[in-house]
Order: structure tokens, then sequence, then C-alpha cells
């Protein structure tokens, strides 16, 4: 991506030397089957086994606790669907945060189709889920899903006191930690979750590699049965490239996390300043609310978001709409629409993620550039008969 | 030719490809653009809820395939209030318009416009078959294709003027089958995919149907009168959406000589069959005229009038009105001139312009006509053919 300016970040982040590094070595000097019982294979169970721990010390999960799995939506499936069902018994009822991605409505939807009910928790208009929204579930869900960090407007969310209540009324709490994790320090013994998932193409690591921790009595029922891999947690023969990408990445994520969070959350002031310079109306998303360092979810009024989308990409811009569709509908974003955001302001919503690579040159030319788009779409807009 | 930034209008259909891809090839930098227009529901051909998505598709894949950057952007309701909606209200008034030309006008030659401007782009594309050519007095002039078979001149006569020195039609000089063999040659999976025949957004050609569920059950599908020249009833019809002028098939009435719809009456619900020689009009009224060129042409100017799409032409005289509009008078009379249609002027090869018809100039049993004086007598044979 040389001339681009990349604030994509939060929809993925490029791949750090050092991982390519680590998984160009794996490709070519781990080529047994971990689960082998000669030396070679041991060898590479090896390396999965330095990953596992590399990428637990991120979350502050015990190494044994972690499952390696493709990525967030696996993670989501295997802990909601594999929680609800392990607890069949007792209930079928799960719930979730207003605000989750699509990967946790996703994974509802398979066991709405099983049976099972599902209930939402709403969300203010500052982008935050209230703890005492827990108190209006009804008795007896088995597994809520709660999201770290939306992946949107970046709000991170009270995991901890919702986990609190949750855990109060006998519920099983699943955190969907992919957009945080990396970004913000992160114990998933102090969030007091059962469950909680990661993936390591957010923070500088391979796509197709993630993790969920599955903390010890959480009850699980596998959903890829077969060969025990993963203590029986997940079958199928490792990803080990995916896997050793995972573990350095997450290694160079949580010895540069304090750094690094507050670097990008000095940018992140610096772009908002910039932005508020040269488009005064400029509306932020969650402004109010806790939010990561890297994220910026912005509405320019009257320049909808698939036009902006044009010209920042005419201008060396890369960002992301709201949640496009694959239609290319502009239809406002779920998680705004929950915000109570108004669809005039919603489908101009245009989110800029920022990240290892992003640097003050950068952020100050995509003000400019910014700037000049909203203008041109402006007058474009205008022009519309 | 030096660089060009151009963006190009990629409908998902082999030709819009061709365009774009071969654009790209001579080395421009070239910008993909999919309107994405409507959800044409649920029908037999297109059985997904939002059939533009296959289109998306494929548009997406040429560009990849070329190395260009692609766009969706959402002309939904543009195209509804600009092309759709005056599309089934003109039936509703007993009015055949011609959509493909208003979406020319306000979708790929209007809305793109406005983002070729905020997309910083040169040049708009299209896989039009119809070339722009540089006229010996400097001005911009809209020609004909070259494979006559395929031109499509007369669905552009309604774009403006000024956008000619701005497009590029790169088919225009190409046969279909030329085009086809570019996209083999090119590796475009799009290369056999069969011609559209039917308007877009009635791909199962029920425009009877189409029309009644947007409108509903009354306006326009209400049964009527079958009427003869004299206004002496023949029969019930079933609603004057499923009739247009020059009409033959399908009237469900017996009678001794063959018969053809001649006129539309909204207001009485009625329609008036007659004989085929009963169509003919020794000219017509339009409304405001689109001219292709730098000042509209003097009074009494010669030109070929194209009546509907692959008309032949019939030689006529033209004379402009102060107000826009326009009278033209045939050399010899031509059958079904249709209201709401398009009459498109020729100069050889030369687009001059075009405008909706507003009605035709008098005949026996038609209403709408002010008969300015003499005009040609109407008899003889019909249009050269």
């Amino acid at each position: 991506m040389p001339d681009t300016i990349y604030l994509d970040h939060n929809a993925s982040s490029p791949v750090r030397p050092e991982v390519v590094e680590a998984m160009e070595r794996a490709l070519r000097d781990l080529g047994a089957n971990p689960s082998s019982a000669h030396r070679e294979g041991q060898r590479v169970r090896a390396a999965v086994e330095h990953a596992r721990e590399q990428a637990a010390a991120l979350v502050g999960a015990k190494p044994g606790e972690l499952v390696f799995v493709s990525g967030g939506t696996e993670g989501d499936h295997l802990a909601i669907v594999g929680g609800a069902w392990a607890q069949r018994a007792r209930s079928r009822h799960v719930a979730f945060a207003a605000i989750e991605h699509h990967a946790v409505h996703g994974a509802a939807e398979v066991l709405e189709r099983l049976g099972w009910a599902h209930s939402v928790l709403r969300c203010e208009p500052s982008g935050l889920t209230p703890p005492d929204a827990v108190n209006d579930l009804p008795a007896g869900v088995s597994v809520l899903s709660l999201m770290l960090a939306n992946n949107e407007t970046g709000v991170v969310q009270p995991v901890a006191a919702l986990a609190a209540r949750a855990r109060a009324r006998g519920m099983r709490v699943h955190c969907d930690a992919v957009q945080g994790a990396g970004k913000v320090a992160l114990d998933v013994a102090a969030l007091g979750v059962d469950y909680l998932v990661f993936s390591g193409h957010k923070f500088g690591g391979p796509k197709g590699a993630g993790a969920l921790v599955v903390r010890e009595g959480a009850p699980l029922e596998p959903l890829f049965r077969g060969s025990p891999q993963e203590h029986g947690r997940r079958g199928g023969t490792e990803n080990v490239p995916g896997i050793v990408g995972l573990g350095v990445a997450s290694e160079l994520a949580a010895r540069e996390l304090a750094g690094e969070s507050a670097r990008l959350l000095a940018l992140r002031r610096r772009f908002e300043a910039g932005l508020r310079r040269e488009i005064p109306d400029v509306v932020v998303h969650g402004a109010q609310a806790p939010r990561l360092p890297n994220t910026v979810n912005a509405s320019f009024p009257g320049a909808r978001s698939d036009m902006m989308l044009l010209a920042l990409d005419a201008r060396g811009v890369a960002a992301s709409a709201g949640a496009a569709c694959a239609s290319g509908a502009v239809e406002p974003s779920p998680v705004l629409a929950a915000m109570g955001v108004p669809r005039e302001l919603a489908v101009c919503a245009v989110r800029f993620s920022f990240g290892r690579s992003t640097g003050e040159d950068a952020v100050d030319r995509a003000v400019t550039a910014i700037a000049e788009a909203v203008r041109a779409v402006r007058s474009a807009e205008g022009a519309v008969s | 030719m030096s660089r060009l930034r151009v963006l190009a209008a990629m409908s998902g259909g082999v030709d819009s490809a061709v365009a774009a891809a071969l654009l790209a090839e001579q080395g421009h930098d070239v910008t993909g653009v999919t309107l994405r227009l409507a959800c044409y529901g649920k029908t037999p051909l297109s059985p997904r809820a939002c059939c533009t998505l296959d289109a998306i598709d494929e548009a997406r894949r040429v560009a990849m395939r070329m190395s260009f950057p692609h766009h969706v952007v959402d002309a939904e309701q543009v195209f509804r209030e600009r092309v759709l909606q005056p599309w089934v209200e003109g039936y509703a008034d007993g009015r055949t318009l011609y959509p493909c030309a208003a979406c020319n006008q306000h979708l790929k030659f209007g809305d793109l416009v406005r983002r070729m401007e905020l997309a910083a782009a040169d040049r708009l594309a299209t896989g039009h078959y119809a070339r722009v050519v540089r006229e010996p007095d400097g001005s911009w002039g809209l020609h004909r294709a070259r494979d006559a078979a395929k031109d499509q001149s007369y669905a552009l006569a309604l774009i403006p003027y000024a956008v000619l020195g701005r497009t590029l039609l790169p088919l225009g000089g190409l046969a279909k089958s030329e085009v086809r063999a570019h996209a083999w040659r090119l590796g475009l999976a799009v290369w056999d995919k069969p011609e559209s025949q039917d308007l877009c957004f009635v791909p199962d050609g029920d425009y009877a149907g189409y029309i009644t569920r947007t409108l509903g059950e009354t306006r326009g599908s209400e049964p009527g009168a079958f009427v003869d020249e004299r206004g002496r009833v023949l029969g019930r019809h079933r609603g004057i959406v499923h009739y247009t002028v020059g009409q033959r098939k399908g009237l469900g009435i017996a009678a001794s000589g063959r018969l053809f719809v001649l006129a539309i009456d909204a207001a009485a619900n009625t329609v008036t069959l007659g004989p085929r020689h009963s169509l003919e009009r020794p000219g017509l009224v339009t409304e405001r005229v689109n001219w292709l060129l730098p000042a509209p042409p003097a009074p009494g100017a010669r030109a070929r009038v194209h009546i509907r799409y692959g008309h032949e032409g019939a030689a006529a005289t033209l004379h402009p009105n102060p107000d826009g509009t326009l009278e033209a008078r045939f050399d010899a009379p031509q059958a079904a001139v249709t209201p709401g249609q398009l009459a498109v002027f020729y100069d050889g090869e030369r687009c001059l312009g075009g405008a909706p018809i507003r009605c035709a100039l008098g005949g026996a049993g038609h209403d709408a006509a002010t008969e300015p004086g003499a005009h040609a007598p109407a008899a003889s044979a019909a249009g050269a053919a």
C-alpha cells in the first residue's frame, strides 16, 4: 500500500515484519503434524505451545485455557453455540448487546434455528451498554455475549460491570474482544468472563488465526469434532504458521501496548482536532464514552458515506463506511441506529482506524484530504436537482 | 492519448466491462463504478432479493481481473424518482415512456458525472455503442456506432451536451462480436453473458404486472371500453396499463380487420382501436428538446426523426418553438407516433438531440394534436421501411 494513507486498521492491520519472518520460518521448517509422536512432530508441537503461551499472556489467560480458532467469527460461534448447547438442559435462552458484531448475531441465529430464544441488551446514545440493562433480561439466560470494544465506534464497553451482574444471575459471559485485544490492556480474570475471543489480524498478525479463551469450568460443547486437537475443544489439524504468527503478534502487542496506545490516543486527538477545525459541523460518534485510542467514527452532514469513500479513495485515503452491505446500499449501521443516531446523519458515517503504520504526517494529510472530499461531495450533492 | 483518470460505469454486463477493461489496458487510470439502482423483487429470473448483487459481483470481478479499483454507489433514490416513478405514472397516464433514456440522462450522465468530479476524474466512460466525435467546427458530436445494428445513440439523446467532451465511449467503433472477442482475450468471465432484452427492472417482461404492483390495483388497471375511431364501443379492455400505441397483439378482441391501438385516453379510460392506416400521423410535437449541439438548429432544418428504439427514421422538417419544444413534420406519414417515446433527430451519422413525444400531429379521431394550419396529407404508404 505504497501511496495510500491506510486508516482502516479495524478492518485489518498489516502483518508486522517480525510476524512475516516467524511465519516464513514456520512454513519452511515446521512441516510435520503437531499431533505426530516423532521428534519432528514434537518440534512443531513445541512451536504451537510456545505461541499458546504468547497469546494467552496478551489477555491474562492460562495457556491451557486457550483454544486456537480461525478468528472472531468462529470463536463467537464456539463460545455462544457451544456454551449454550452445553447448558441446554438448564435453559434455551441466550442474550447479547444490541451493538454486537454480525458474528454474534450469526451465532444467535444458529441457536434460534435450533429452538433457542434470545434477548438483546439496549444501547445508550453514548454508545455504551448500561450495566443495569442486565436486570431487564429474563431469568434463565445461559450465555450473555458482550463485546469489549465496538468495531465501528470504538466505544469500550463496561464489560466487567455487566459481567458481574450477569454472573450473579447465573449466566455465563462471553466477551468478543476482537477489536480491543492488542489495543487496550486486557485481563480475562479482571473482566470476570467465561469466554473471550480475539483475532490476530486486528493487531499485526495473520488473517485466519485467532484464539478463544475458555476459562476453567466454563461449559463447552465442541462444534468441530473428529481428532482430539485443542484438548477435544476444536478438532482439525492446527494452522501452525497462523498460530505461530498470532503468538508473535500477541507478544509484540503486549510488550508495546502502553506506549503504542498512548501514541495512538495522541494521534486520535490530533486527528479529531483537525477534523473539527476543517469541518466544524463534524459529528464524532461515541465521543462522550471511553473509546479505543485508534478509532474515530465521524459523520460529515450532507456527505453520504458511499460518496465519501469514492472521494477519499481517489485522494488516497482508505477508510470504511459504518458497515457497508455487499450490495452497496447505504443503510444506516445497526450500531449507530441502536445509539439513536438519526438516519440522515448515520448514512454519512465514515470510520477511520489507526495502527502501527499511522504517523502524525499521515493523520495531517488525511485531514486535508477528508476536508477536500467533504467539500467535493457536498457540492456534488448540492448539485443534485 | 495521455494518461487519463477515468470513471467507468460498469453495469455487470459484457459491454461496459470491455469498455472499462480496454481503457485500463491502454494505461488509463480507471476506477469502476456500479450504480446500485433498485431491488427488483423476487421474480423467477431474479431469485435473490436484491438482484443487482450479481451484477455488482460481475463488475467487481472484472475490476479485480484488470487490477483497477471498483466502487458501488447507491443511486436507488434517484433511480426511483427520475426513472421508475415517471415510467409507471406515464403508463397510468396512457403514455409509454422510454426509461433507458431517463436513466442515461439522470443516472449515468447525471449522477455519475458529479461522482466523476468528486473522484477527481477527467473522463466518464460507458459501454454504449455510439461515438463522440470532434466536429470540424470544434463542437462535440454524438455519432451513431459503426455497428449500425447495435447503435445506442437513440438512448443517449437526453444526456447533457456539456458532458460529451468529457465522455469516452470505447465501443463506438466496434462490432458486438469484436467486443466479445476482447472480453475473451482479456479473460473476462462475462464474455459470453447473454444480452439483456427487457427493461432491467422488469426482468420477467411483465410490465403490466409490475406497474400494477407499484401503483396498486386502481390507477390504470380498471377495465374500460375499447372504442373505434368514431367512439363506438367495441369491447372491454383490461386497464390501460396493458396497452401501448401501435400494439396489435393481446387485445383479445375479434374484428373483421386487424386492429391496432390508435390512442389511449386515461381520463376517459378508453382505448381507441382501428386499422393500421389510421395509425399514421403527419408529424409530432415534442416536449422540451435536449440538443446535442451548441445551439438549436434553424427553423426548417432537415433531419431524420427516429420515433422509437430501432426505428429506421423518417425524413422530416424541424420547427423549433420558442419554448424549447419542437414540431416535426414527416415527408411521409409515420405509423405509431407514441406519446412518451423519444423523438431523436439525426443529420447523417450525427445525433442532433431528442425529446419525449408529447403528441402526434392531427389525424382522424385523434384528440390531442394541435393543428397549426396545413400539414402533409395523411395517406400514402407507411414510412420507407
